[in-house]
């Protein structure tokens, strides 16, 4: 049972005066003390986050309505600038920076009355599915310490199922908000591409990146997602929001009639038996709710880890050569000309991943490789485009399982980059072609949570989270 | 679907990492030299399999939305961010201005 009211409901309290702004700040910190041993907080912004209660609170005594999100706790994933705290991205190389300005996401969530209590582990730039390759520690799952709480997003995942905030913030270029979300059994939102800015986010791979809320209800995510989405002028690649807004009322449509597609590449051999037993039985109480369930197949799909893995570094290696130790972050000035103080400021910033991406990408742009790799990559990219759009005339929506396997044990993969890469072998499709998307829990019959993924066309976030809704209430 | 086999083909020398390291202003040590020449042979290995794909007619994709040129006013904005905000993080800097090592060796 967790502690916290839905979103709605606490922010309600607080603007009638029934609950302080300070309460909630001083409950998020304690919960957040008394859970460190998960590992899942970098930084806890203390000081600002009862500071900026105090004010609310005095607000709310002077008779104002302070917003939507009146003195409702948050946790945002280490990648999103913000005050109070440093922004590591949980990476040695931006260790100490202190940002000068906020993400566009962080302001609309604050213009609201929230207050963002702490900043949440990540594999360090969000590259990973583990939270193991963090430069500073791993977080653990929530429900078995020997496991991990998948990645990136592991900490702020793990935050929001440890109970120390109502919702966090997490960020998904592959799969990093729905990985942990089906791994630690919370819900995970993967907006449609473009619909949150990105501005003060550290950028991974721009052409997938998406902003989205982890919380313990898809109503709590609509609402999140309702405050934070729209144009930006910080964000060229930001679009519109849907003109009905996110917010779901408590009365939606009903499944009945509903034609969703089950996709088959991902209900093939090298599913986990509990979670392919798990995900048919969630469709099996889909259909007997009204839904019409079809199989659909995307040929393409088992190509989509290859695209990713080509497109992905390409773009990173690119992000991340700004880190050159001249304007923040880490920086060895014990050298003796420019390109050293690059060289050395790289070498000892960046951990293995990084190091790891930033050569796959230089290897797949450089002038010989550029065709055969990159563009190629982006090519097949427009076939999962494509058959993506193909399966949405035929249903409205498709569903699967977020993950393979549950979560695996802490230190089983990390030798092994391609076997962890093959983690996200069910969630990055999604992100190469722009969908929104969403994890669900399913109920289990072991203590470890399996996500049920349902995937819409892009723009069609409302819908999707609608249809998420029923799908929570008829799981439960 | 979830089934990969590893390439045994070395993709890449030692001398390639290098190169690579080198492009992207990286310094490996020996043993990293080793594993990266591995690793990356391997995830290359994996992503070989597009070379067979059939894309006859098909262009790139590279912006999901359909976007192009977004423009906004040539105007001014204050966006009320101090200098000294900014100047904060340097990790050198002399007289309000960002100090670089020298660019010749």
């Amino acid at each position: 049972m967790s502690q916290w009211p839905s979103v709605k409901d606490l922010a309600s309290d607080v603007n009638s005066g029934r609950v302080s702004a300070s309460e909630q700040v001083e409950k998020a910190l304690k919960t957040i003390e008394e859970k460190k041993e998960f590992n899942a907080i970098i930084a806890t912004l203390a000081d600002r986050a009862r500071q900026r209660a105090k004010t609310i609170d005095d607000r709310i005594k002077g008779g104002e309505n302070v917003g939507r999100l009146a003195g409702v706790p948050f946790i945002a994933k280490d990648n999103f600038l913000t005050f109070g705290a440093e922004t590591t991205a949980a990476s040695n190389i931006l260790k100490g920076f202190e940002a000068p300005y906020q993400a566009t996401a962080i302001e609309r969530l604050e213009a609201e009355g929230a207050i963002c209590v702490a900043k949440a582990n990540l594999d360090a730039f969000a590259h990973g599915s583990s939270t193991e390759n963090s430069d500073f520690f791993t977080t653990l799952n929530p429900h078995d310490k020997s496991k991990v709480p998948g990645g990136s997003s592991g900490g702020s995942t793990a935050s929001v199922v440890l109970d120390m905030a109502p919702f966090a913030l997490g960020t998904d270029t592959g799969g990093s908000i729905r990985l942990p979300a089906s791994f630690c059994g919370a819900v995970g939102y993967k907006p449609t591409y473009g619909l949150v800015s990105r501005s003060g986010v550290v950028a991974m791979a721009s052409s997938t990146d998406v902003i989205g809320p982890l919380t313990r209800t898809v109503a709590d995510s609509a609402l999140v997602l309702d405050i934070m989405a729209g144009t930006d002028e910080l964000d060229s690649t930001s679009i519109v929001k849907d003109k009905l807004g996110y917010e779901l009322s408590p009365t939606v449509a009903n499944l009945k009639g509903q034609k969703i597609g089950v996709i088959s590449e991902y209900m093939s051999e090298g599913l986990e038996p509990e979670v392919k037993d798990s995900i048919n039985k969630a469709i099996e109480a889909l259909k007997q709710a009204g839904a019409e369930i079809v199989d659909v197949s995307l040929p393409s799909l088992p190509l989509a880890l290859a695209v990713y893995y080509v497109i992905c570094p390409a773009e990173v290696s690119s992000n991340l050569s700004r880190y050159d130790g001249q304007r923040y972050g880490f920086s060895k000035q014990d050298t003796t000309n420019l390109d050293d103080i690059y060289k050395q400021t790289r070498s000892i910033g960046f951990g293995n991943e990084a190091k790891r991406r930033i050569m796959i990408g230089t290897y797949v742009l450089s002038s010989g490789f550029y065709d055969a790799y990159y563009k190629k990559a982006q090519i097949v990219r427009t076939k999962l485009v494509k058959e993506f759009e193909d399966a949405f005339k035929k249903v409205e929506f498709l569903i699967g399982p977020t993950a393979p396997t549950t979560a695996f044990g802490v230190g089983e993969n990390i030798a092994d980059p391609l076997k962890m890469y093959l983690t996200d072998i069910m969630t990055v499709a999604v992100n190469l072609v722009g969908v929104p998307a969403i994890s669900v829990p399913c109920p289990v019959s072991d203590k470890m949570p399996i996500g049920l993924q349902i995937i819409a066309a892009q723009h069609q976030d409302r819908k999707l989270l609608e249809i998420a809704q029923l799908t929570e209430s008829i799981l439960k | 679907m979830f089934c990969y086999t590893k390439s045994n083909m070395a993709k890449l020398t030692r001398d390639d990492v290098l190169k690579l390291a080198g492009l992207a202003k990286l310094e490996l040590s020996e043993d990293e030299v080793d594993k990266f020449t591995l690793e990356i042979s391997e995830i290359l290995g994996y992503v070989e399999q597009l070379q067979a794909v059939d894309v006859e007619g098909l262009e790139p994709t590279y912006q999901l939305t359909g976007l192009s040129n977004v423009m906004r006013p040539d105007e001014i904005v204050d966006y009320k961010i101090e200098r000294s905000e900014l100047m904060k993080n340097l990790p050198a800097e002399e007289d309000g201005q960002i100090k670089v090592k020298r660019v010749l060796a």
